[in-house]
C-alpha cells in the first residue's frame, strides 16, 4: 500500500463557503463519524440554526464556538486510497494573517477560496501574496457558490482573468482553477453536470493526483545535525552517528562529504534509518550517518558536499512575517533565532521596507513592523549560519525570531 | 532512482525528528505511557530514534489504580525489553495525601484526578518535557494543540495564546518551573497507528483484540464489569464479545461489540466503522468542551 501524504492550506472566512467545503471532502470522504455528526446536528439544533452547521466541525474552541469565528490553525484529517491529506485549516481575516502563514509553512497546495458573486476581492489576493511568500508549490483557485451565477461560464472566465492578472506579479508556478459548488458538491467530489463546459478535473481528482514528487529539493544535499548518538555500551563501543533528518538533495553511502562549520572531509561509511542501513537517503527522512574517521561534528552542524555548499554567513537578508500583539519589532534590538537545528542570537541591522500586503507596494517611510506586518529586515548574527535562499529549500531557508524576555515565537523569516 | 516514501514513512520520519529535538532541547524530558496503542507506538518510535542507543526518556505510567489488569502485565514486559525506567505517578497515593478527593456515585471515575497525580509527578520528577501519545484527529481541542505545547507554572494551557509553530523549527524555551507537553504524534490518524502497528509487527495488549467479558450498558456505551464501577439497580451484566479500541482508566473506557481478532481485521473494522474511538470515552461527554477545560488545567 503505497499512499502519498500531502498537506494542504485553506483559508477564507465561513462566508465563502470554506467550511462547508471542508465539510464536504470530510464527508464525501466518509472521514466524518457517525457520533461526531451526531454532536454537531445537537449543537446546531441548540443554537437555533437552520440544517446541520459543518463548520462546527473545524471550530473546535470554546470562544470559536461562542464568537462564531475561527481562531487558530486546525488541522483536519482524511484519506483516499490514493493519498492521505492533512489540512491546515486557517481563518482568512486579515488580522490572522499569522496562521495563515503558519499554515502555509508546510503546504503542499494552497486552496484560495473565491465565492463567484464577489469575485477576486482584497482576501484573495492577500492569501495568494502569502502563498507566494511561502513558496507553496501548487496554487488551485476554487470558485465557490457557481449555483448562485447560474453556472455562468463568463463568470468564472472572468475571474480567472482578473486573478491571473494579479498573480503575474507574483512567484508562484503552478496555479490551477476550478468551477464548485460546495453546497450541492458540483465539481468536488463529483463531476458537474451543469457547468459542462468546464473540461478540467474535479477538486478531489486534483488533490489525489497533483505531482508533489519534486516539491521537496533533491539537489542540494543537506543533513543539519540535530544530537549524536552514542550508546556508550560495549556492544557498540565506538559507535558515533550523527542523526537528524535529510533537508535537501541525497546521501549515498561512499559519498564523500564536508562538515560546517570545521570544514573537515569524510565519507559515509553507513545510513541507518528507521528500519534498518539504507543505501541512499533523501528528503524528508530521518537518518543516522556513520562516517569514516573521527571528526568532531556536534548538534548546529551541517553535513553536506563539497561541491555544493549553502552560504556561510553572519549577515543575512530576510523576508519576515512579525507575530506578537504586544510589542512591535525592535529596530537595533537583539532577539533569538532558530535555523536548521542552530540556536543562536541577533541584532536587527536594518529594516528595509514594509510590504503592503493588498497592493505589494513598498512602504518605506513608515516602517514599524506590528503584528502580521510583512517585512524586508537586515539581520547580524553572533555566529554563521548555514542558509540557502528560501525559494531554493525551505528547510534551509526559513528561521524564526523569538522574544528573548518572553521565549515567544514572534517572527517567521524567510532568506532572501 | 525513486525518492518517493510513502504517508506511513513520513509520519514516522516526523515523529522521529520530533523526538530527538525533544532530546536536545530539554535537559529532563519523560514519556507518558497509559498502556494505550499510541503510548507503545510512541515506545517504538522512540527506539528507532535514538538506536542504538537506550531510549533516553523515562516512562512516566499515571496509575489511576483502577487498570485493566493486562495493561500492567503489558507495561512491565514493555519495560523490560527495552530496559527502560519506569515511574509511577499514583492517583491513589494522592487521594490517600488529602491533594484530591475521589468522586461518590455512579458515574465516579479518577480519570479527572489524573491532572493532579501528573502535574505532582511532573513536579517531583523535575521533568521540564512530557512526551504524550495524543493525536490531532482525536478530539477537537487537541486538533488546535501544537507538536511543542507550553503550560505556565501551574501546568496550564491557554489554547488562545499558543506559540505559532512553522517548518519544523521547534520552539522550546520556557522559564524556570514552566514545561512542555510534547506530541510527536499528533498528525497521526487512529487508521495510521493500526497500520504502523500491523507494518512494524508490534506485539499489543489482549485487550485490543476481540474476547469475551461481563459488561453492562450505560448511556448507551458498553463498559467492563469491575469493582471499580457502582452499577444502578437497573444494570444487568452480560457476556459480550468485545475489544477496546481505546485504554484507559477502567471506569471510563468503552467496549466495542467486535469479532476483530487479528491487527488485519482491526484495520478492516475501523476503515468501515461510523463511530470516533473516543465515542465510547464516558470523560469526554461530560459536557461539550469537556477535554478543552481538562486541557487547560494540564490534563494530557
Amino acid at each position: 500500500m503505497q499512499t502519498e501524504l500531502l498537506r494542504f492550506t485553506t483559508a477564507g472566512s465561513v462566508d465563502d463557503g470554506k467550511s462547508t467545503l471542508i465539510g464536504r471532502l470530510l464527508y464525501d470522504s466518509k472521514s466524518i463519524y457517525q457520533d461526531q455528526y451526531e454532536q454537531i446536528e445537537r449543537v446546531s439544533e441548540k443554537r437555533g440554526e437552520e440544517g446541520v452547521n459543518l463548520a462546527l466541525l473545524t471550530d473546535g474552541l470554546k470562544s470559536e464556538r461562542e464568537q462564531g469565528i475561527t481562531i487558530d490553525v486546525a488541522y483536519r484529517y482524511f484519506s483516499t486510497p490514493k493519498r492521505k491529506f492533512i489540512i491546515a485549516d486557517t481563518p482568512g481575516h486579515i488580522q490572522y494573517t499569522r496562521n495563515m502563514v503558519t499554515g502555509a509553512s508546510t503546504a503542499n497546495v494552497a486552496l484560495v477560496l473565491i465565492d463567484a458573486r464577489h469575485g477576486v476581492v482584497e482576501q484573495t489576493k492577500r492569501h495568494a501574496i502569502i502563498a507566494s511568500l511561502l513558496q507553496i508549490p501548487h496554487l488551485l483557485v476554487c470558485i465557490n457558490k457557481m449555483d448562485l451565477v447560474d453556472h455562468s461560464q463568463s463568470v468564472y472566465d472572468k475571474i480567472q482573468d482578473d486573478f491571473e492578472q494579479f498573480a503575474a506579479k507574483l512567484d508562484v508556478k503552478d496555479v490551477s482553477f476550478i468551477p464548485i459548488s460546495a453546497l450541492n458538491g458540483d465539481n468536488v467530489v463529483n463531476r458537474s453536470e451543469k457547468m459542462d463546459w468546464f473540461e478540467g478535473s474535479t477538486l478531489m481528482y486534483y488533490l489525489e493526483n497533483v505531482h508533489i514528487a519534486s516539491d521537496h529539493n533533491f539537489i542540494d544535499t543537506r543533513l543539519p545535525i540535530q544530537t549524536v548518538i552514542r550508546p556508550y555500551n560495549d556492544e557498540f563501543h565506538d559507535y558515533r552517528g550523527y542523526a537528524g533528518r535529510i533537508a535537501g538533495g541525497s546521501f549515498k553511502v561512499g559519498d564523500k562529504i564536508v562538515a560546517l562549520p570545521s570544514g573537515f572531509s569524510s565519507e559515509v561509511t553507513r545510513i541507518v534509518g528507521a528500519s534498518g542501513d539504507q543505501e541512499s537517503a533523501y528528503p524528508p527522512q530521518s537518518v543516522t550517518l556513520l562516517l569514516k574517521g573521527d571528526i568532531d561534528i556536534s548538534r548546529g552542524d551541517m553535513i553536506v558536499r563539497e561541491n555544493n555548499q549553502p552560504e556561510v554567513g553572519q549577515d543575512i537578508d530576510l523576508m519576515i512575517c512579525w507575530f506578537d500583539r504586544e510589542k512591535p519589532l525592535k529596530p537595533k534590538g537583539k532577539y533569538a533565532i532558530k535555523h536548521t537545528s542552530q540556536d543562536v542570537r541577533c541584532v536587527i541591522k536594518e529594516v528595509r521596507y514594509k510590504l503592503d500586503i493588498n497592493t505589494l507596494s513598498r512602504d518605506q517611510e513608515d516602517k514599524e513592523i506590528r503584528m502580521n506586518d510583512i517585512g524586508r529586515i537586515l539581520i547580524r548574527t553572533t555566529k554563521p549560519l548555514f542558509t540557502d535562499p528560501y525559494r531554493k529549500n525551505r528547510v534551509t531557508g526559513s528561521v524564526i525570531i523569538i522574544d528573548e524576555g518572553t521565549n515567544n515565537t514572534v517572527a517567521a523569516g524567510m532568506v532572501i | 532512482m525513486n525518492y518517493q516514501i510513502d504517508h506511513i514513512r513520513e509520519l514516522e520520519s516526523e515523529s522521529i525528528f520530533i523526538m530527538r529535538e525533544v532530546a536536545a532541547q530539554f535537559e529532563n524530558p519523560v514519556l507518558m505511557f497509559s498502556g494505550g496503542k499510541d503510548s507503545i507506538l510512541m515506545v517504538y518510535l522512540a527506539h528507532k530514534a535514538f538506536y542504538p542507543a537506550k531510549i533516553p526518556f523515562s516512562l512516566l505510567h499515571v496509575d489511576t489504580g483502577h487498570n485493566f489488569p493486562e495493561t500492567l502485565k503489558y507495561r512491565d514486559e514493555l519495560v523490560e525489553r527495552f530496559g527502560a525506567k519506569l515511574v509511577i505517578g499514583s492517583v491513589q497515593e494522592a487521594i490517600d495525601n488529602g491533594i484530591v478527593t475521589e468522586e461518590k456515585g455512579f458515574d465516579a471515575s479518577r480519570n479527572g484526578l489524573q491532572t493532579s497525580a501528573l502535574l505532582e509527578a511532573l513536579e517531583k520528577g523535575k521533568y521540564d518535557a512530557a512526551l504524550g501519545g495524543a493525536r490531532r484527529d482525536e478530539e477537537k481541542a487537541r486538533a488546535k494543540e501544537r507538536f511543542f505545547s507550553h503550560r505556565d507554572e501551574f501546568g496550564q494551557w491557554d489554547p488562545k495564546n499558543q506559540r505559532p509553530e512553522l517548518w519544523n523549527l521547534f520552539n522550546g524555551r520556557k522559564n524556570i518551573g514552566e514545561h512542555f507537553r510534547v506530541f510527536p504524534i499528533s498528525n497521526w490518524t487512529e487508521l495510521d497507528v493500526w497500520q504502523y502497528l500491523a507494518l512494524e509487527n508490534i506485539p499489543l495488549p489482549s485487550l485490543y483484540f476481540a474476547h469475551e467479558r461481563e459488561v453492562f450498558k450505560r448511556d448507551g456505551t458498553l463498559l467492563a464489569d469491575c469493582e471499580y464501577i457502582q452499577k444502578r439497580p437497573d444494570e444487568e451484566v452480560f457476556t459480550q464479545m468485545v475489544r477496546c479500541r481505546t485504554i484507559g482508566d477502567m471506569t471510563c473506557t468503552g467496549v466495542w461489540e467486535s469479532n476483530a481478532s487479528t491487527v488485519d481485521e482491526i484495520i478492516q473494522e475501523i476503515a468501515t466503522t461510523r463511530m470516533t474511538e473516543r465515542g465510547g470515552r464516558t470523560d469526554d461527554k461530560r459536557s461539550e468542551t469537556s477535554m478543552e477545560d481538562r486541557k487547560k488545567l494540564g490534563y494530557f
